[in-house]
């Protein structure tokens, strides 16, 4: 992946089996997020193949595909600098999440068809039950630039969800939290996977919720894959504490 | 070849004067990403002030270039005038509101101000007289008017003037500075208002310029010419890039010749669908106008 | 300059003082074109001194009340509250965020009185019905012409207050409904009623004919390509003579067809009225369908933020095209009805004004809102017919009013519509899904 003359990303060889927590660290401007980017097809990657397995799906490669596109065939994702409707509400925010699994057109919003309704409330019961799942069910009718910072991050995590992901990606889902706020977050990342079998890819700095809940770390430097594997593994490596902290350490 | 030239400068002549015009709306809209749609209006303010100065002027006796001088100052004193009391009635109290009601507030504007002048004035076209000498040197030639030599010649000079300004000027790099980010400008001591108002007067100053040039060429004008050349010169402001100034002057020249050549060679009647026309094509293919830059949003 | 300064000033003495300066501030500003009249003909000027003691003293009243309502605009409470159920308590001005507790207390009002709702709505439906009896029919076609706009402003919402796509250029649809019943009308001799569904289908398609384009351009540059578009249609109309008979216009239109029932005019007006009226209600009813609806929902995701709209599996090309299409449905409908109802169009009807009166309906109502945007084009199309008193002045006061009503509320007249939202909502009680 280039942009413009710099090489953002280069061989970055990832994968992530079923149900497994796998952080990407990396200093700031490694690529974290240009790869997440690549991977929802924000961006397209100039060479390299993104394949997924959905659970008892066949294969698929995500190459050329739409974000949209990508949503639906279950990978579904946060953002860095969150990205709420904020005029909506926070109830509404999720009832997005559900469009790409619900049908109802025109004619039917028109007509108020059976169907659109019954879609509808099963909208409403489904939406609801994320908000219950972090922790947001008293707000749902707050608009949601109202809330406060962490959770509005929940609120994107339970919009993620309600799209039915079999992968979650989140890009930073701590940044701006209290160490309180944190440890819910870590709470609820493992019930995710837990209750819901959901793999999750997350992006994140707080080096004690990565070092609590990964499975796998990947780190990044410079676009490069330079270092993998399990946590213990990954803080030993030479090459990550020269990467964060610099040639310096070692003199 | 004759004929070829002749549109050639008259679409020149033309395109300088909505350049004119649209550096006020790209200035504006590159620093508080407005679309002032009350700027043509200034543009004919301008041009009306001018016609009751030098109808004043020339009663007390002036005449020659100094009345064209004279009138041209007074017009642009007029219009910076108008230009700043716009944006303090219209816009600043709107700076913190979404972005269409600015919007509104300056289509009622653009209504208001046409109304008041054809209140106060008349609705008729009145006879603009003509301030421009003939120059000597440009009596063989038949594809060029003097006024067509004199408007290009005073585009080129005040854009010139105008990127200096804003090159090198502690003024000029506030107002990159705000057009950049203003919160972070007003932290850093800009006294954005300052700046937005300074931007206002610049663009009337311009678009005063413009009118007077262009109705002393024209010979006529009237109430209503502000709200034509205004969506011309927004359209070739956007054509260029908008908040690229060197993109507004690309984006008249290039509006003018379209306008220009189709109808010396097609026909009078279709001259604003090529116009129109050439902007959606080229928007097509460049998104951002043909100098501006698409920039990509940071996920 | 009276606005250079910007401390704060307290005492009497320094509003007058500012006042005074603003007023020989107009007073120099207003000199050439109120005090000179120029007759470039005869040679000589006219000096209207008389006018600029008017200008000032106008301005220095005006200035003092101005200042006035924006103090009290600030008010005591710095911020508009977070809970608009809690401001009422201390409700201190009619502008500030006033109307917009004012309105959440009334959608509760009605909510919890029940037979209150009713009566109202019965009273206004007796009010509705009963109007062209009572009224002359020239202000029953007065009505017929704001309630046209209704229309039109709720179609535009759709697009621009829903979507998010600034249309400047939605004239170009109503043209198309207008010239498609008009040209049909006077070739084939196609009744009203056949040719309004034609017309909205018609539009509909223009409306994704446009889209398709103008899908990668945004915001402003959206916004000029439309009103290109709109010029566009206008200027074609206008000078091709052999398709569309030129500016002189189409002629002797039929009104709508009374199954061979003989109406004189007022007969026409007043079935032209009923006509309008169950359409009104028809758009209200699908509008506000749409606007809870997934396809609504998805709109107003867009208009929100497009890359996260995207990433909710949002199809983006899909979801503009449909806003676009739908919106431009109501141009063709209303384009219909314009033509039968004045039996005689021409391209003058639709210009760049057109559109930006329309979308001025729905940012002054309140975007989103459809309350907000009967009460914006009832105020738009009305003021100017009764403002008639004043004739020349009304498009001066016109103007003048949309700067006014926007700098004092610039959310519109009935604002934050999404809160009308909830009161849908119920609250799924304790099961999980």
């Amino acid at each position: 992946m280039d942009f413009g003359g710099l090489r953002a990303l280069e061989k970055v060889d990832l994968y992530v089996a079923e149900a497994e927590i796998v952080a990407i660290i990396g200093p700031n401007g490694a690529g974290k997020t240009t790869f997440f980017n690549c991977i929802t097809c924000v961006y397209q990657p100039h060479r390299g193949d993104m394949i997924i397995y959905p659970p008892g799906k066949a294969s698929k490669s995500l190459n050329g595909l739409k974000p949209n596109t990508v949503t639906e065939m279950g990978i579904a994702r946060t953002f860095q600098n969150i990205r709420l409707f904020k005029e909506m509400t926070v109830l509404e925010n999720v009832m997005v999440g559900r469009h790409c699994r619900t049908r109802a057109g025109i004619a039917g919003a028109i007509l108020c068809t059976r169907k659109t309704i019954r879609e509808e409330q099963e909208t409403l019961e489904f939406s609801y039950g994320m908000l219950r799942k972090v922790g947001l069910e008293k707000q749902t009718n707050e608009k949601a630039s109202d809330l406060p910072y962490g959770a509005q991050r929940r609120l994107e995590i339970a919009r993620a969800l309600a799209t039915e992901p079999f992968l979650l990606l989140l890009d930073e889902p701590a940044a701006g939290m209290n160490p309180s706020e944190t440890a819910e977050l870590d709470e609820l990342i493992s019930r995710i996977r837990e209750e819901d079998g959901i793999s999750i890819l997350l992006i994140e700095h707080d080096m004690k919720l990565v070092m609590n809940i990964s499975d796998r770390i990947y780190v990044l430097d410079y676009g490069h894959l330079i270092a993998e594997g399990t946590p213990q593994q990954v803080t030993g490596n030479p090459e990550v504490i020269k990467a964060y902290l610099g040639e310096c350490f070692d003199a | 070849m004759e004929y070829f030239l002749e549109l050639f400068f008259g679409g020149l002549t033309r395109g300088s004067i909505y350049a004119l015009i649209a550096i006020g709306y790209t200035m504006v809209y590159g620093i508080i990403q407005l679309i002032n749609f009350a700027h043509g209006e200034i543009y004919m303010i301008g041009a009306f002030t001018a016609l009751i100065a030098a109808s004043a002027l020339s009663i007390e006796g002036f005449g020659g270039w100094s009345l064209l001088v004279l009138a041209g100052f007074i017009a642009i004193v007029y219009s910076a005038a108008y230009g700043f009391t716009l944006e303090k009635i219209a816009y600043k109290p709107l700076r913190k509101a979404s972005r269409l009601s600015p919007l509104i507030s300056a289509i009622g504007m653009s209504i208001f101000l046409q109304n008041y002048v054809l209140l106060a004035q008349t609705s008729d076209f009145l006879p603009f007289p003509p301030l421009i000498e003939e120059f000597s040197f440009l009596e063989q030639v038949t594809v060029m008017r003097s006024s067509e030599l004199l408007i290009l010649s005073v585009t080129a000079v005040s854009t010139a003037l105008l990127t200096l300004f804003i090159k090198f000027t502690r003024m000029g790099k506030a107002m990159r500075a705000v057009a950049q980010d203003k919160t972070m400008a007003m932290l850093l001591g800009v006294n954005v208002d300052r700046v937005i108002s300074v931007t206002f007067i610049i663009g009337s100053t311009l678009a005063a310029i413009g009118g007077v040039l262009i109705s002393s060429h024209i010979g006529q004008i009237n109430f209503y010419i502000g709200f034509i050349a205004g969506i011309k010169a927004f359209t070739a402001a956007v054509l260029g890039g908008i908040g690229s100034l060197p993109g507004a002057v690309l984006g008249g020249m290039v509006l003018g010749w379209t306008e220009s050549f189709a109808t010396g060679y097609v026909s009078s009647d279709y001259e604003d669908v090529f116009a129109f026309g050439l902007l959606v094509f080229i928007l097509i293919f460049r998104p951002a106008g043909i100098l501006g830059k698409s920039t990509a949003e940071k996920i | 300059m009276p606005y250079g300064r910007r401390a704060p000033i307290t005492q009497k003495g320094g509003k007058i003082l500012r006042s005074f300066g603003v007023a020989l501030w107009f007073m120099f500003l207003t000199f050439p074109i109120m005090v000179i009249k120029i007759s470039p003909l005869e040679k000589n000027i006219e000096w209207r001194w008389g006018r600029m003691i008017y200008v000032g003293a106008g301005a220095f009243v005006l200035s003092l009340l101005w200042r006035y309502v924006i103090e009290q605009k600030r008010g005591p409470i710095p911020k508009e509250e977070a809970d608009p159920l809690k401001v009422d308590t201390k409700d201190t001005g009619w502008n500030r965020g006033g109307s917009h507790s004012l309105q959440e207390r009334l959608a509760i009002f009605f909510h919890k009185n029940k037979k209150f709702r009713i009566l109202t709505f019965t009273g206004l439906f007796f009010i509705i019905a009963a109007f062209p009896f009572v009224f002359s029919t020239y202000q029953t076609s007065i009505i017929i012409t704001a309630l046209m706009y209704v229309m039109l402003g709720l179609g535009l919402n759709i697009v621009v207050g829903l979507a998010g796509l600034l249309d400047l250029g939605y004239v170009a649809f109503y043209a198309s409904g207008a010239y498609f019943y008009a040209l049909m009308n006077h070739h084939f001799g196609l009744g009203f009623w056949a040719a309004l569904p034609m017309a909205g289908a018609l539009a509909a398609i223009m409306g994704l004919l446009l889209g398709f384009p103008v899908l990668r351009l945004r915001g402003d540059y959206l916004a000029i390509v439309t009103l290109g578009f709109g010029e566009i249609i206008r200027l074609v109309l206008e000078n091709w003579n052999e398709f569309s008979l030129g500016p002189s216009g189409i002629a002797r239109i039929d009104r709508p067809g009374t199954l061979g029932i003989d109406f004189d005019l007022r007969d026409h007006t007043v079935y032209l009225y009923y006509i309008v009226v169950v359409l009104v209600a028809f758009t209200i009813i699908v509008v506000s369908r749409l606007r809870n609806s997934r396809i609504g929902r998805a709109w107003i995701a867009l208009r929100e933020d497009e890359v996260a709209c995207q990433a909710m599996g949002i199809d983006k090309t899909k979801t503009k095209l449909t806003a676009f299409a739908l919106g431009a449905t109501w141009a063709g409908f209303v384009g219909c009805i314009l033509a039968a109802k004045t039996t005689f169009i021409n391209p003058a009807s639709f210009t760049f004004m057109e559109s930006a009166i329309i979308l001025s309906i729905v940012v002054l109502g309140g975007m989103g809102s459809i309350f907000g945007i009967i009460l914006g084009a009832l105020v738009l199309i009305l003021l100017p017919e009764y403002l008639r008193a004043f004739s020349e002045y009304r498009m001066l006061v016109f103007g003048a009013s949309m700067v006014i009503i926007m700098v004092f509320r610039p959310q519109g007249i009935i604002g934050g519509t999404r809160k009308r939202h909830e009161f849908h909502v119920k609250e799924p009680t304790g099961e999980k899904p």
